[in-house]
């Protein structure tokens, strides 16, 4: 079953203790919080406002239902898929066409953009934002268009980090594809196009799965450009969460219950779609 | 448990990945010339160049021309309005016996402490999960599902759950510490003052760590079975087998995810931000916070341009210093 098992051996005692030992110590690091949010959530306010106890002293779903009256967060949830879906098919659907180009082809310049977009990955988003927000507005005062705290301004921002590394992605992957497959399509009287919809794209299915999966999250979870962005009409969840501190108090188990409304439908989709991330990353980035 | 089980997915992948990196470009040329000479290619690349233009070109031509001039929020409506003010921006940020400077040189620094620990944990972390789950035995799909739990969850809703462990008075660090363990005199500040700095480390490296398991694990799936039923054969045992397969055969992945590593953990901004809020600590006072707060909360856009330029240049350097001594490495150790 397991094919890359590392040794037909049994592995000795010294092995096991220690895998027992580390294995155990990082499943309670990574789930303490997760704890905290589950059990948080389920308390009265007096109990998340005083001492912190391991043992709720009483079950209640209340801050559930509460959620959605102190913010709107039915909007925002809205706000946020509308953004981080349309982020991911803007930049997965451009990157399919260009890395097939860079892929397949020679021409001249192929370095440059291929460089171009390896390097603007690595830069920080901090120094696109001020640039962004000042071509934003300046568009708006001259033409009427409202991009600044609009949603599909938002989308444009996000293309920042999801467009280079779904390129840079799929490069990988394509290369990975057999070049026999389209080519035999092509002798056959495909056109390109054809041949990468019907050869291409379907033999790259874990590794466009892979690159939606990251955009679609890194936008999901993105607070830089959401902060500075939006207003109150199209704020994403990322600045939204922050409405549960008002000047008195901060509702934590409310916070906790949003957080996790928010968190499970991206995890439970993540762990669903992972064994395509991981075959994603060995084709398309470690090679 | 289906849904976490990775094997068949990946070992086709795998099959995929060896026949195609060597023998697909060689075999480039025989694609038709009329296809290779046409247009075809830079029609495909068109929208891309085009957003590329919009979101990275331009932007930064624009930040550029912004770091020359006195840019301040009179002048978000007119930027050609905007004093030239040549290098001062530079000059004042490099500056390090003036406050602006001596900021600036310590959120570096700090930036770079920050840095090392939560790239070396991080890297510490996923390599240690991914070599004891790349043998099967039962609960390794759960466990694997379990570790990439910080990935998946969204940044905001996970730190503000630290941020809420890490709270003076109704917070769980401080509960262990001090009420359980008394190993504290009085409940402990943690996200403001000098212990900030740990409660960014630590919250970083449960966010960052999955990433680096997730690439070893991928990356252990590329070394073949046969050298570890040979080197079993000659009779070496486990311990030896990680020390002299598995961990040289990781040095390709290892070298691209400490470089992403270090990228992303020094432009980190969305960590700081919902841990700390809009001005972080002074001991937790990261590089891209520092901009954010010189820029849109002191209304300083042109110093912060400046800033960023600077950070862009560090980053170039520092990048291809690191791939110009990892590529002669690879050279040299694949003949």
């Amino acid at each position: 079953m397991a094919s890359h098992a590392r040794s037909p051996m049994a592995a000795p005692q010294s092995f096991l203790w220690t895998r027992r030992i580390v294995l155990t110590l990082l499943a309670g690091f990574v789930l303490l919080p997760v704890y905290v949010m589950v059990s948080s959530s389920l308390k009265p306010l007096q109990d998340v406002s005083g001492k912190f106890q391991w043992i709720p002293s009483e079950l209640t779903v209340q801050p559930y239902f509460d959620i959605w009256e102190t913010v709107p967060l039915a909007k925002y949830f809205v706000n946020s898929l509308i953004v981080a879906t349309s982020a991911t098919v803007l930049s997965v659907t451009i990157a399919v066409f260009s890395a097939y180009a860079v892929s397949r082809y020679n021409f001249r310049g192929k370095r440059v953009f291929t460089v171009t977009v390896l390097s603007t990955q690595m830069f920080p988003g901090i120094l696109f934002l001020l640039p962004l927000f000042l071509i934003f507005v300046n568009i708006g005062n001259s033409t009427g268009l409202a991009l600044y705290g609009s949603r599909g301004g938002l989308i444009l921002t996000y293309l920042t980090f999801s467009l280079p590394f779904s390129i840079w992605m799929l490069i990988g992957y394509f290369d990975s594809i057999p070049r026999d497959l389209d080519e035999a399509a092509l002798v056959d009287g495909c056109g390109p196009i054809r041949a990468l919809f019907q050869v291409v794209v379907p033999a790259a299915v874990p590794g466009i799965v892979a690159v939606s999966v990251y955009s679609f999250m890194t936008a999901w979870g993105e607070v830089l450009f959401a902060s500075v962005m939006t207003n109150d009409e199209t704020r994403t969840l990322a600045v939204g969460l922050q409405g549960y501190a008002t000047l008195n108090d901060v509702y934590w188990n409310q916070v906790m219950a949003a957080s996790l409304v928010v968190s499970v439908p991206i995890v439970a989709g993540f762990l669903l779609l992972q064994r395509y991330l991981v075959a994603g990353l060995t084709a398309g980035a470690v090679k | 448990m289906t849904a976490v089980t990775t094997d068949p997915q990946v070992d086709k992948s795998d099959r995929v990945t060896s026949t195609g990196t060597g023998d697909a470009r060689r075999r480039l040329p025989r694609i038709p010339d009329r296809i290779r000479r046409g247009g075809l290619p830079y029609l495909l690349l068109l929208p891309a160049v085009l957003l590329e233009l919009l979101i990275h070109i331009i932007p930064m031509a624009i930040g550029m021309m912004m770091s020359f001039r006195q840019f301040t929020q009179f002048y978000i409506n007119n930027w050609a309005g905007a004093p030239w003010t040549g290098l001062d921006n530079y000059s004042i940020a490099v500056d390090f016996n003036a406050p602006i400077g001596e900021a600036l040189l310590h959120s570096f620094l700090v930036t770079c402490v920050f840095t090392f620990f939560a790239v070396g944990l991080a890297w510490l972390f996923g390599i240690a999960a991914a070599i004891m789950l790349q043998e099967n035995f039962r609960g390794r799909g759960f466990l694997r599902a379990v570790f990439l739990v910080p990935y998946a969850l969204p940044v905001y809703a996970a730190v503000i759950t630290w941020a809420f462990m890490f709270q003076r008075d109704n917070g769980l660090v401080n509960h262990v510490l001090h009420d359980q363990l008394g190993l504290t005199d009085a409940p402990s500040f943690w996200l403001i003052g000098d212990n900030s700095i740990y409660a960014l480390i630590i919250v970083s490296v449960w966010k960052g760590w999955p990433f680096a398991f997730l690439m070893l694990m991928a990356g252990l799936q590329n070394i073949p079975r046969e050298l570890y039923e040979a080197a079993s054969i000659d009779g070496a045992g486990i311990w030896q087998q990680i020390r002299k397969i598995t961990l040289p055969s990781l040095r390709p992945v290892n070298q691209v995810l400490v470089l992403v590593l270090f990228l992303w953990t020094f432009n980190d901004f969305n960590t700081p931000y919902v841990l700390f809020g809009k001005s972080a600590p002074e001991n937790a006072d990261l590089i891209s916070i520092h901009i954010y707060q010189s820029s849109f909360v002191t209304w300083n856009f042109g110093s912060g341009s400046a800033m960023s330029v600077l950070l862009l240049l560090f980053l170039l350097v520092v990048t291809a210093v690191y791939l110009f001594f990892t590529s002669r490495g690879r050279k040299g150790s694949h003949g």
